[in-house]
């Protein structure tokens, strides 16, 4: 079946659950989409972006009290009396004030390590819960009561029966525009954010707006289900948003499954049911009253990460095997643009007394080096000589104790590695970093990121609702293109980590090319390549450089550096000990000393 | 406000703030070692404070049960595992603390007549019972993630504090208790009066963060611990089993907990659920030393004490709020010296 298929039945089956089921499953199935709409944005905060709230009962309770705060109040100042006289209006209004308290929480957390968004939400949620709770304008715990329905072209939805469309509608659309936005150019950014946000930096991706991105959209999408909670409640108190809500929804995205938006719908439903049946049977079984029921979901919760971090979703996806269509490259395209190259000959790089001390341990000292539009430069030296952190200092990694780079003219000083790979330099890494569960053209696409970017606020709406499929299909294009050219054609939609070692690296090369850089940084390409692959490697190389750009390479294998620099410096202990032509360098008594010993 | 409520409030804020100092070194501890954020550490202190009313009304308290099954699970689990290596060294210790110790503790319990005890022997058993907890937790929820990320180690953690919430009103009740406090004196000093609670409060508190210190500059297991904090792998390789580290930090946090709740509960109501708003404010005072700074997090710590002390005076119904907003100009410096994206681990 294909995917398409399952959805329409799904849908289908939906659009007739309220004509023939019972009240009290309607009114179940109505919960469970409000919180699967929360639940979701929990999937794309935890799954997909490695972080996490606590606070979106918080969010949820915002969307809610403004809401009813606007739509009941008979004194509002006449600035604000218009809000409240459309139920839609008061959601735009929240989704606004939610919108503004989100982006300042995030915008204060965010740039800091992952736990610290989670710590501010858990304060967040509690300020909020008793700011609720004692603010007389929002009724204090007692709450506000007689909120009016909502109101769709004039006809009120005053059951759960006419309710229960517009929530499922709302969760319908939420999880098709999360899956869209992922399925775009932002989106392979926000699912970099886990396990590659260093990576996706040095290819000029803002990993702190994506993350930024991603909270408040989920922040807004609690919020939306605050708003139908409110008119379907008809009433609002604190309880339902405290922290302990907050918790409970991030059981619903961890028991479903927080790798994928379904997972969402499907712990949602798990403990929504699983909640009505313990509330029934626990306290029945130990003989006083309260929420045992969260004993029972705690424990559950430690062993499903224990266990099975992917949650529930896994074994429920094998019972629904889907179809999904072969992805096609367009290749007729018009290409991205390029930016104009330096002129053959012109110095791209220069690197001026470059030093950089770790405590006590001087790991590159007073490193000077140059390297021209249209030529190879090859840097090598023993293991530990300080190569891999003059590429760090370079690139922006690493900030330089003293000396300056200067890029293109421009001193690079105090700039991002992300600004630095604006300016039209890219890079591979020793150690590989590659998303491994991610196909090898979605890899290369980060590399591209940068290319005709619209910006973060543009690339998410479009993504979430295609409309940027041209852009994208540009986008692919182009990867696809830097993927054939480094000799991975026959892998480009498998998973990343499913290639050999020697393949990522060349992977790495094609994502570095897409970013269509003038200066290109390669940490030991060559190091798990075949022969073969060696000798087309060097073939790419120089042409490049016919091309002109200019290419710092570290490497090993002396038989291929020899063979395609066209200058070499050489470093040991931190120093630069010798540069010249290869022929040069090969004699120099100090280089050998370096590699072979003493010579006598 | 005049200057003699001005010293009350700060009498309380101290008071508090020592307490919350507690918490906030034992919570940079259990981050450093382990990288768990540990958020049951309120629960530590509820659990302390509630099975010291039950030992000084004569109940047996509910705590030695859990003790009884916490301890089971972790000794079924170790059995499994070194079945499944064929390694059964460790096996008998490991029986004994986790099988032997926690009946032996609650046959005693049930044989002895708990109200007579004289009051230090009534905290001794409060701290036998409930310290155990510690390491049983981590061997059971946190052992078998050792190397997961932060954020998965949170969830776990979270997941872990709504679990012994749940128990602990299953065990104590939704009833709040206090208990009577070490010794009624009051003092006349500098024109205010300072309870003697006050002082037993500062007093312990100063003395358990000198033991501690103690323990990490002269013992092997402390400077053992600091290696661990310092470079895990490093410690590994060094011979420093990672479990063990995991779960001595484990053991300090439950004994900083349990201490905290049986110093806390003469002064404060303590409810099955009042543990968590507690060790929050901890939590404020480590994240003002960055998870990372001892005297940081301490001083943090106190600071946290006497802003609840004075808003509770000019805006009670908002303390809760004022408190926990304390920690966005916090981090709003931190992010001002992010400068680098880091890996997250």
């Amino acid at each position: 079946m294909s995917a398409r298929t399952f959805l329409l039945l799904f849908v289908a089956a939906l659009a007739l659950a309220p004509l023939f089921l019972p009240a009290f499953t309607v009114t179940l199935l109505n919960y469970i989409g409000l919180y699967s709409l929360v639940a979701l944005g929990l999937v794309l905060l935890t799954g997909v972006g490695g972080l996490t709230s606590f606070g979106q009962a918080a969010f949820v309770g915002m969307g809610a009290y403004t809401t009813a705060v606007l739509t009941t109040a008979t004194a509002l100042p006449p600035w604000l009396a218009w809000v409240g006289a459309s139920t839609w209006l008061a959601l735009l209004a929240g989704l606004g004030l939610t919108l503004i308290f989100a982006a300042a929480i995030g915008g204060l957390t965010l740039r800091l390590s992952g736990h610290y968004l989670p710590l501010g939400t858990i304060a967040w949620g509690i300020s909020l819960y008793f700011l609720f709770g004692n603010l007389q304008l929002l009724g204090g715990f007692t709450g506000i009561t007689g909120v009016p329905p909502i109101e769709v072209f004039g006809y009120a939805l005053e059951s759960g029966r006419e309710i229960f469309y517009l929530i499922w509608l709302f969760l319908l659309s939420g999880i098709i525009t999360v899956n869209n936005l992922l399925d775009s150019r932002q989106g392979r950014a926000i699912r970099a954010l886990k396990g590659g946000r260093l990576m996706a930096e040095a290819m000029g991706v803002n990993t702190t707006d994506a993350r930024l991105a991603i909270f408040v959209l989920a922040a807004m999408q609690a919020c939306a289900s605050g708003w139908l909670y409110a008119h379907l409640q008809r009433f609002v108190n604190p309880t339902p948003f405290s922290l302990h809500a907050g918790i409970e929804y991030l059981f619903m995205a961890v028991v479903g499954g927080v790798g994928q938006v379904w997972g969402a719908l499907l712990g949602a439903t798990v403990i929504s049911v699983s909640k009505q049946w313990l509330q029934d049977l626990l306290p029945k079984l130990v003989g006083s009253a309260g929420n045992f029921e969260v004993i029972v979901f705690g424990v559950v919760m430690v062993i499903v990460l224990q266990r099975a971090r992917d949650g529930l979703w896994p074994a429920v996806a094998r019972w629904v095997p889907l179809r999904r269509p072969p992805r096609t490259i367009d290749p007729g395209v018009p290409p991205l643009a390029r930016r104009p190259m330096p002129a053959p000959g012109e110095i791209v790089l220069e690197v001026k007394g470059a030093t950089k001390r770790f405590g006590g341990l001087v790991a590159v000292n007073q490193l000077s080096l140059t390297a021209a539009a249209g030529e190879i430069v090859g840097l090598i030296g023993p293991n530990g000589a300080g190569k891999s952190t003059t590429f760090n200092l370079i690139s922006g990694e690493l900030d330089l104790t003293e000396g300056e780079v200067v890029f293109r003219g421009r001193p690079l000083h105090g700039l991002s590695s992300r600004e630095i790979a604006a300016l039209g330099m890219s890079r591979t890494f020793q150690h590989v970093r590659l998303l491994p569960a991610m196909s090898v053209i979605d890899n290369v696409a980060i590399g591209a990121h940068g290319r005709g970017n619209p910006g973060l606020l543009v690339g998410v709406l479009a993504g979430a609702w295609r409309l940027e499929r041209r852009d994208e299909a540009r986008l692919l294009a182009e990867a696809a293109r830097q993927i054939e050219r480094v000799g991975l054609a026959d892998y480009m939609f498998e998973p990343a980590g499913s290639l050999p070692l020697g393949k990522q690296r060349l992977l790495e090369v094609a994502r570095a090319l897409a970013s269509d850089p003038c200066l290109l940084l390669l940490d030991e390409p060559a190091a798990g390549l075949r022969y073969l692959e060696k000798r087309a490697l060097a073939e790419l190389l120089r042409r490049l450089k016919a091309e002109g750009m200019a290419i710092l390479l570290v490497e090993h294998d002396m038989e291929f550096v020899m063979g395609v620099v066209d200058r070499l410096y050489v470093m040991d202990f931190g120093q630069k000990i010798s540069e010249g032509s290869p022929q040069h360098v090969q004699r120099d008594p100090r280089v050998l000393e370096a590699y072979l010993g003493g010579v006598e | 406000m005049d200057l003699q409520i001005a010293l009350l409030l700060g009498q309380d804020g101290i008071t508090n703030g020592a307490i919350y100092a507690l918490l906030a070194l034992a919570l940079v501890l259990a981050f450093a070692v382990t990288r768990v954020i540990f958020v049951p550490q309120g629960e530590f202190v509820a659990y302390g404070a509630l099975t010291l009313v039950a030992v000084q009304s004569g109940q047996l308290p509910g705590t030695v049960w859990l003790l009884v099954i916490a301890g089971a699970l972790v000794a079924l689990v170790e059995l499994v595992a070194a079945a499944r290596a064929s390694r059964w060294r460790g096996v008998p210790s490991t029986l004994a603390w986790n099988l032997a110790y926690p009946l032996a503790l609650a046959a005693l319990l049930s044989a002895v007549p708990l109200q007579g005890l004289a009051m230090p022997l009534q905290i001794l058993i409060t701290l036998a019972v409930v310290v155990p907890l510690g390491p049983m937790i981590y061997r059971l929820a946190f052992q078998p993630l050792a190397e997961a990320s932060v954020l998965v180690l949170l969830i776990v953690s979270v997941a872990v504090h709504v679990v012994l919430v749940g128990i602990g009103l299953l065990l104590f009740g939704p009833e709040g208790s206090r208990t009577p406090a070490f010794s009624d004196g009051r003092f006349e000093f500098a024109g205010m009066t300072v309870t003697a609670q006050t002082l037993w409060v500062i007093g312990c508190s100063i003395a358990l963060i000198w033991v501690l210190y103690l323990m990490f500059e002269r013992t092997l297991y402390g400077k053992a611990l600091r290696a661990t904090a310092v470079n895990r792998t490093g410690a590994r390789l060094m011979g420093i089993p990672t479990a063990l580290a995991g779960k001595l930090s484990f053991l300090l946090c439950a004994l900083i907990g349990v201490a905290s709740g049986i110093l806390i509960a003469p002064i404060t109501t303590i409810y099955y659920d009042t543990g968590f708003l507690i060790a929050l404010k901890g939590f404020v005072g480590a994240i003002i030393g960055g998870l990372a700074s001892y005297p940081v997090a301490a001083i943090g710590a106190l600071l946290v004490g006497l802003l609840e002390s004075y808003s509770s005076f000019y805006a009670s119904a908002f303390k809760e709020v004022i408190v926990f907003t304390l920690i966005i100009p916090v981090l709003w410096w931190r992010s001002l010296h992010a400068h680098h994206v880091e890996e997250e681990e």
